[in-house]
């Protein structure tokens, strides 16, 4: 596990180092950007949709009923913002980007597509790596920003609709303007942005360690996923605990 | 390339060569020298050792023991990747999935910013006629057959102009007419840019045909070492089986 930390922060590191190169390759930023997008942008949507949506109706029949109706608007919004947004965002970012990144460099470890890029003393981190990073590092925090206002969005349709609840969008909406300032948002950004690293850095080295076949491809993916998953919610403890001091 | 970037070849020396997989030995401290600008073919039974050697003599795999030098420079040392051109034409191919055919032959210039674009894609193109696929810039890797990857991953070695080109079975999955086509070709690129070539196949007639000297490798060790004269009339059991080998024929 050590030795994994290790190499971990060494890609990071090398990443850091190579990052200069981003000019040089920012079609391959602008392709990986459009693919981030393109694999997570509706699922998102539908995602934050409902956790905005669910997280109203949880709270909302609970707060009504001691007639505290007049704060969900609030409740949800900081929840969004803070928590929910940047963490399950990440988690789903996870699941369907580095996946697919530990596949793709595993698969061209698996086939030598690596090996014939540094027989041509081509870095595997400046063509491969320093992309990738890059444009999860901008895209996560992005779709965070849309995450939290379709989640805000979510909680206002349920909190105003939901015969439970019943509170106006009016009402929801000024709560919200009331408790969230741009402190939270920015909260969840600082914390999006980690979590995108720490995915990035995660998949790509799991794709880089893949050994054998379609067999150890499939390891490197699961290991990939299971390991950023279990770092984002470890880290998002410590996050929120140096987040609250500022 | 310029005409100026087509440098004379490189010596390569193995000097006490040793590697283990997971405590098993593959290489057994080998030891040999390849002169500037001959084709030096290693042959040997499946599972001696033969590709790992390639790797080793490129740089992707480090030795345990002893050391690899280029024109007397340790091939370990980050310098000599960049101050020497070599190339490697892989067994696969080692095509990048992602790219065409023609980005991954161009890969090399464009990742080097050595030429326009323009510029490269007329080397791509020549290079692809030279190995038999002109015209196939926009297929994909995935669109191409075994011998068609080959061909594609020997035009990719040739757009670097290398000093030492290492070849891992360039002939198979080739008919035999592609085969003598690649063989051939293997030969024009040592007397155009008197380039070092080291050739690791089975193919006896490839071995024959193109060979300066070849070497015999056994279980990570090198039996004989000589020229392809020499290595016909040897007279070590094994060297015998493996060059006269032929179905239905008597082996006692």
């Amino acid at each position: 596990m050590f030795q994994n930390i290790g190499e971990m922060l060494l890609l990071l590191w090398r990443t850091l180092k190579a990052l200069p190169s981003c000019w040089r390759n920012r079609h391959k930023i602008f392709d990986q950007l459009f693919e981030i997008g393109n694999a997570s942008l509706l699922m998102a949507c539908i995602l934050s949709l409902f956790i905005g949506g669910v997280l109203a109706l949880q709270a909302g029949s609970v707060l009504v009923q001691r007639g505290l109706g007049s704060v969900i608007g609030g409740m949800v919004g900081v929840s969004m913002a803070k928590e929910l947004g940047p963490v399950m965002m990440s988690i789903l970012i996870a699941g369907r980007i580095g996946s697919a990144m530990a596949a793709e460099i595993g698969s061209m470890r698996a086939y030598q597509e690596l090996d014939a890029l540094r027989t041509m003393n081509i870095s595997v981190v400046d063509y491969l790596i320093v992309p990738r990073i890059v444009a999860i590092s901008i895209a996560l925090p992005l779709l965070v920003i849309f995450a939290i206002m379709v989640g805000w969005f979510g909680g206002a349709l349920v909190s105003a609709y939901n015969p439970m609840i019943d509170i106006g969008l009016q009402s929801y909406f000024n709560n919200l303007r009331q408790v969230v300032d741009i402190g939270d948002v920015a909260n969840g950004l600082i914390k999006s942005f980690v979590f995108a690293v720490v995915i990035g850095v995660v998949s790509c080295h799991q794709g880089l360690q893949t050994i054998g076949g379609p067999r150890g491809i499939g390891r490197s993916v699961t290991k990939a996923v299971v390991n950023s998953i279990v770092l984002i919610l470890i880290l998002d403890y410590f996050l929120t605990r140096f987040l609250i001091d500022l | 390339m310029t005409a100026t970037h087509k440098s004379q070849s490189v010596s390569v020396q193995v000097r006490g060569l040793r590697k283990s997989f997971n405590g098993v030995p593959v290489l057994k401290g080998l030891d040999f020298e390849v002169e500037r600008g001959e084709i030096f073919f290693i042959m040997g039974p499946s599972g001696s050792g033969k590709s790992v050697l390639l790797k080793h003599i490129i740089g992707l795999e480090t030795p345990d023991e002893g050391e690899i030098l280029i024109e007397g420079e340790s091939i370990q040392s980050p310098e000599v990747m960049e101050k020497y051109r070599m190339a490697m034409v892989f067994q696969s191919g080692a095509l990048l999935n992602s790219l065409t055919v023609g980005e991954n032959v161009g890969l090399y210039l464009t990742e080097h910013r050595l030429k326009s674009a323009a510029d490269i894609r007329r080397v791509v193109a020549e290079k692809l006629e030279l190995v038999g696929l002109k015209g196939l810039e926009d297929r994909w890797p995935s669109e191409l057959s075994g011998g068609m990857k080959k061909r594609t991953a020997i035009a990719r070695a040739l757009v670097v102009e290398p000093q030492l080109i290492l070849y891992d079975e360039p002939t198979s999955e080739l008919d035999p007419l592609m085969a003598v086509t690649i063989g051939e070709e293997i030969l024009n690129l040592q007397k155009r840019t008197q380039v070092t070539s080291i050739v690791v196949s089975h193919d006896r007639d490839l071995a024959f045909g193109i060979a300066d000297r070849m070497a015999f490798i056994d279980d990570g060790n090198i039996v004989f070492i000589g020229t392809p004269e020499e290595i016909k009339q040897n007279s070590n059991p094994l060297i015998k089986r493996f060059v006269h080998a032929e179905l239905g024929a008597d082996e006692t």
